[in-house]
């Protein structure tokens, strides 16, 4: 056994116990910000951490009785099923992208073109108004504001239908005609959203130097160059980093608000990723053929996260980490 | 500086716009608010509601005589309550020591929780966690999984971070340990975002309802939102108000759908004229940081 023990592996257990020691004694310098920062970890390891465990159902055939860990193994058997038999997982994947993509064409720009308008205005007291005004749905969950919309929507004595029937058009069923679906669900988001997605460009807009315009202004330029090629270049950077950003979330086509509206009727359109794993997984019992969807998801969101984030610092932003 | 003619007619146009937009954003509450004190036949009347031509207070009286939406709005109160100060003083608790530059593996850790904002286990494996650990149809279930929230803990941290360190340093030599420092030192410089957060926080718990529709089944622990689900979004328990021989209620749909969604609606309605400039001025220091 000492012959075992060489002078240099002494030295060496010596060093990194000693380092050891070094660690320790930092560490206990710190202890009560470690007293602090314990519990805080301890939540992270339960309610963050120890979910991953679960990811593992995703590659077993779940049974009810044996629990996660004594399931038996079922290799890639669910994403063999997704990827090439089962009818609706494409059909899922797509109208996440397709609601996602309506989201960004319609409703990203609407908050640009809002703060512009905003900024514009010269009563600083209107101004304010406007903006608390604009603000305020932001404030609602989807539970209220989906109630309110069916009131308001509804075909035969909903405000909306009201107003369209005066025009002397059709009225539409908004939430229960599937080719009308999607436009509810954009229109409503930019209704609820685009107010609170001004501040953060209207920010950008104060930041702008007087000195620009007031040059502008001697060269003869009038607000709409001025807007053109004074204002919008400044704000250029902003606009691209929350564009790349909002890319990155691309498979979120906002869960909250099609679970409280959509019904039978328009799954076919408004069924997505999410929506699925909630419906078919928890009200159905597919726990692992869903939990393979959320891996999916997550795996592609992260990996999406990433590329984002290293676009915005090729593009020499700050990326988020 | 004057206005030109077109300047002035660009400004008449935008003011228009504005108008608009606000009756847009404020319409559809006071349409809400008009039909819950509407009679049967206001509330299917054709057309726009501004205040109810025939007004009616029935509504009103059956949803808030009706016993489950006392008991919703006290577990709601209790989860805004309590999940926000419990919330933020974690926070706070987690954001201290990763703000100091000195904490031993500072990088590590904020590392790992950084990790935590885009990969996790996602609905399936979180439901079955809540489940193993016993919080199915618990009110612990409505405050712990949402304890701490990771992007306002590290707006948090860079708030601490910026407080300058002779303050601590200084509180060191007269012998304070890094608790004292935090709770009588760091906490009371730092109540504008503190209140910030708490405010994002106290939303959050108001409008929650997705963890209240996996988790609890007991009617006893119910929130103001699911119940709301229930008669405006799924129209489950509609029939509930129709008690006894009397269906005067089944002709008060209307209304006492209303009333019971502006019952949820108003408070932040009524707190928000007050609070909102905390909002924005949170939104800044969240999204300028990044």
């Amino acid at each position: 056994m000492t012959s075992l023990v060489t002078p240099e592996g002494k030295a060496r257990t010596g060093r990194s116990t000693s380092k050891i020691a070094a660690v320790w004694k930092e560490y206990k310098k710190c202890r009560y910000l470690f007293l602090l920062l314990t519990p805080v970890l301890i939540w992270y390891a339960v309610f963050a951490y120890s979910p991953l465990y679960g990811i593992q159902l995703a590659f077993k055939d779940f049974r009810i009785m044996d629990g996660i860990w004594g399931s038996p193994w079922a290799g890639l058997k669910h994403f063999k099923f997704l990827f090439l038999q089962s009818p609706d997982f494409f059909k899922i994947l797509g109208n996440t992208l397709v609601i996602s993509i309506y989201h960004i064409v319609f409703g990203f720009p609407a908050p640009i073109i809002l703060a512009l308008m905003i900024n514009e205005i010269r009563s600083s007291k209107f101004k304010k108004v406007a903006q608390s005004l604009t603000y305020l749905p932001h404030f609602f969950s989807w539970v209220i504001l989906g109630g309110i919309l069916i009131t308001l929507l509804s075909p035969s004595t909903g405000v909306v239908n009201y107003l369209i029937t005066l025009v002397g058009l059709e009225p539409i069923y908004f939430l229960g005609d599937p080719n009308y679906f999607r436009f509810t669900l954009v229109t409503s988001a930019i209704w609820k959203e685009v107010g609170w997605g001004t501040i953060i460009y209207l920010a950008a807009l104060t930041g702008i130097s007087p000195d620009l315009y007031e040059a502008a202004v001697m060269d003869g330029a009038n607000r709409w160059k001025q807007t053109l090629r004074i204002t919008l270049p400044s704000i250029l950077p902003v606009i691209v980093l929350m564009l790349i950003l909002r890319m990155g979330g691309i498979l979120d086509a906002g869960f909250d608000q099609i679970l409280n509206l959509y019904s039978p009727a328009t799954y076919e359109v408004a069924d997505i990723l999410d929506t699925y794993v909630y419906r078919v997984g928890l009200q159905n019992f597919q726990f692992s053929l869903t939990t393979a969807v959320g891996l999916f998801k997550n795996v592609i969101a992260f990996m999406l996260v990433l590329f984002t984030n290293y676009i915005s610092k090729k593009l020499g932003q700050d990326g988020l980490f | 500086m004057r206005l030109g003619k077109g300047n002035m007619l660009f400004q008449i146009f935008l003011i228009t716009f504005m108008v608009i937009l606000c009756v847009i954003m404020l319409y559809p509450f006071v349409h809400m608010l008009s039909i819950s004190f509407s009679t049967p036949a206001e509330s299917l009347r054709l057309g726009i509601h501004l205040y109810p031509k025939q007004v009616s207070l029935y509504a009103w009286e059956r949803v808030l005589g009706k016993n489950d939406i006392w008991i919703g709005f006290g577990n709601t109160l209790f989860r805004t309550v309590v999940g926000t100060v419990c919330s933020v003083l974690f926070m706070s608790m987690g954001a201290y020591p990763l703000s100091r530059r000195y904490l031993p593996h500072r990088n590590i850790f904020t590392l790992l929780i950084v990790f935590t904002m885009f990969f996790g286990g996602g609905l399936i494996p979180t439901y079955f966690l809540i489940k193993n650990l016993g919080l199915l149809d618990t009110r612990a279930v409505y405050i712990l999984p949402g304890l701490v929230s990771t992007f306002s803990m590290l707006i948090l941290r860079n708030f601490f971070q910026a407080i300058p360190d002779e303050l601590e340093d200084s509180a060191k030599i007269d012998g304070a340990n890094d608790l004292r420092i935090l709770f009588q030192i760091v906490l009371p410089l730092s109540l504008p975002v503190l209140a910030t957060l708490s405010l994002w926080s106290a939303v959050g718990h108001w409008n929650a309802w997705f963890d209240a529709v996996l988790y609890i089944q007991d009617p006893n622990k119910q929130v103001l939102t699911t119940f709301l689900r229930r008669v405006v979004i799924t129209g489950e328990d509609l029939s509930m108000y129709a008690s006894g021989t009397t269906n005067t209620a089944l002709g008060y749909q209307e209304p006492i759908k209303a009333a019971t969604l502006m019952f949820t609606a108003l408070p932040i309605i009524i707190v928000y004229p007050f609070l909102q400039k905390y909002f924005v001025k949170g939104t800044m220091v969240g999204s300028l940081k990044g």
